[in-house]
């Protein structure tokens, strides 16, 4: 059950510079906390004090946004890719 | 400029091309230092410097002179006393930046500020992402300053949008998928590529350039703050930037100390912001876009909580209006004042239609409209609304036929 996730550029000082790294988890919930056991402190930056994923913080799962799937329980399954962008403006 | 500054945790950075902040992604915004800008600015020097937006520029963050874009803004603030008849309310004023220089919309003020940023910090090659105006702004601005240009579209855009965009000869690439995904790839190649993207890494500098429109609404009232301004909606940046304006005004002795509301205008096509608001809520659920009016078809709007935030303080509503209606009140712009409003502008009039009509703007108080864009942009949205002209022959008789014609129809009606 290897997922790729894309991990953006502010969060890299946590990954070693790694851009894509791999995780074998159910859920979207179970790779942050698999990518908090590897890369700790990386998930205070996600997700908030209650645990909902931080509001500037956008998840998606083969480019689809995860608020549009399950959030946080959103499955994975073998060759997913997952995506953590910051929001950004309008243009 | 002091600092970049996280408005969510308040960590601050070093003024460089960046826009999250590392902790919580929070959006980096530029601070000043007020009291020494309280020194070198007021009425005068402002009055004294050429119609443009950098008349403002101890507000505008740029450390120098700036180099791009310095003809941009200034753009007539028209008394709209026929469109103010039509609406049933005693005053409107349109600010008309579907005249703006050189792209005709108001993102030649953010853009302006952008690429004068990114000429101070070295780089050479901007880009964007964008739902089509930015992409004619920044494909402009770079080929008149030299500088070379990638913008990313969605690939339906409107055509008038596109060869905007292509004759500057800058890079166009349209992407298969809508604003939402064009902005969540521009993020993965800013992140790769060491270019200016002018809303991605560029944005706490560019999105201050919005704040010009709301100081010139003010000066051009007498240096008054309008009661009620209307504002139309997709990331939801302008509104939040119109609100600084108005404050720094006030902060800086500028503009006397007045209450005023902030309202939020959306297609109901894609309205994720109009909808919270409507409910109560100060935050949003993510929307798929589907409206004629694709220059605001941003379903997961980045500064959509600070919109509603910007509402709830000032006392704002929000409302959204459909397709049709957005035609109509491009129409009702277009016959009563002579403006030709692209369809970000008829969802601005067309909201202000119904808050004048539900009371949330009073009758009897003064509104002002910003209407960001120009028609010409977007005919494709209107095309086949606006009736067709009528053919005949170049003979006189043919001439007074179609009037007699005329003048039965209107006499049966």
């Amino acid at each position: 059950m290897a997922t790729k996730v894309r991990i953006p550029t502010p969060l890299r000082k946590l990954t070693n510079n790694e851009e894509l790294v791999e995780v074998n988890a159910a859920t979207i919930g179970d790779a942050i906390v698999e990518l908090q056991t590897r890369y700790p402190g990386i998930k205070e930056r996600l997700l908030d004090e209650t645990g909902a994923v931080r509001r500037f913080v956008n998840v998606y799962v083969n480019e689809e946004d995860i608020r549009f799937l399950q959030n946080q329980q959103t499955k994975l399954k073998d060759g997913d890719e997952v995506s953590i962008i910051p929001a950004i403006a309008g243009g | 400029m002091k600092a970049l500054k996280c408005r969510e945790c308040g960590r601050e950075y070093p003024l460089t091309a960046s826009h999250v902040c590392e902790f919580d992604f929070g959006p980096l915004e530029v601070v000043y230092d007020y009291e020494r800008i309280k020194r070198s600015i007021s009425r005068a020097v402002i009055l004294s410097r050429n119609n443009s937006m950098w008349r403002y520029r101890e507000l505008l963050p740029v450390a120098e002179e700036p180099t791009v874009g310095r003809q941009v803004g200034f753009t007539p603030l028209v008394k709209a006393d026929r469109l103010a008849k039509a609406l049933g309310i005693r005053e409107v004023w349109i600010k008309n930046d579907t005249v703006n220089y050189p792209t005709l919309s108001f993102k030649d003020r953010v853009v302006s500020v952008a690429l004068s940023r990114a000429r101070e910090l070295g780089f050479t090659t901007v880009a964007c992402a964008s739902t089509g105006n930015l992409a004619n702004s920044v494909a402009a601005n770079a080929a008149s300053a030299g500088l070379k240009a990638y913008v990313f579209i969605p690939a339906d855009l409107e055509q008038g949008k596109i060869v905007n965009s292509l004759i500057y000869g800058a890079n166009v690439i349209g992407i298969r998928g809508h604003y939402d995904e064009v902005n969540r790839l521009c993020a993965e190649i800013a992140g790769k590529y060491g270019w200016a993207f002018v809303n991605v890494n560029m944005r706490p500098y560019y999105a201050e350039g919005s704040k010009s429109m709301g100081f010139e609404i003010i000066e051009q009232l007498g240096w008054k703050i309008p009661r009620h301004t209307v504002v139309c909606m997709a990331s939801g940046s302008l509104l939040t930037k119109i609100q600084k304006s108005y404050q720094e005004f006030m902060k800086l002795g500028l503009a006397s100390e007045t209450e005023y509301k902030i309202h939020g205008a959306q297609a109901t096509g894609c309205a994720p912001i109009a909808t919270a608001q409507k409910a109560g809520l100060d935050f949003f659920k993510p929307v798929k876009p589907n409206t004629i009016a694709k220059s605001l078809a941003i379903g997961t709007p980045a500064d959509g909580f600070y919109a509603l935030k910007v509402m709830k303080e000032t006392g704002g509503s929000a409302d959204d209006v459909s397709d049709d209606e957005i035609r109509e009140a491009i129409k009702l712009l277009a016959e009563t004042e002579g403006i030709f409003a692209e369809t970000a502008g008829g969802v601005t009039v067309g909201v202000a239609k119904k808050l004048i009509a539900s009371g949330k703007i009073p009758a009897k108080d003064s509104v002002v409209l910003c209407i960001t864009g120009n028609g010409l942009k977007t005919l494709d949205a209107v095309n086949g609304h606006a009736g067709s002209p009528r053919e005949i022959k170049p003979s006189l008789r043919e001439f007074e036929g179609l009037l007699a014609t005329e003048n039965q129809s209107t006499a049966n009606a």
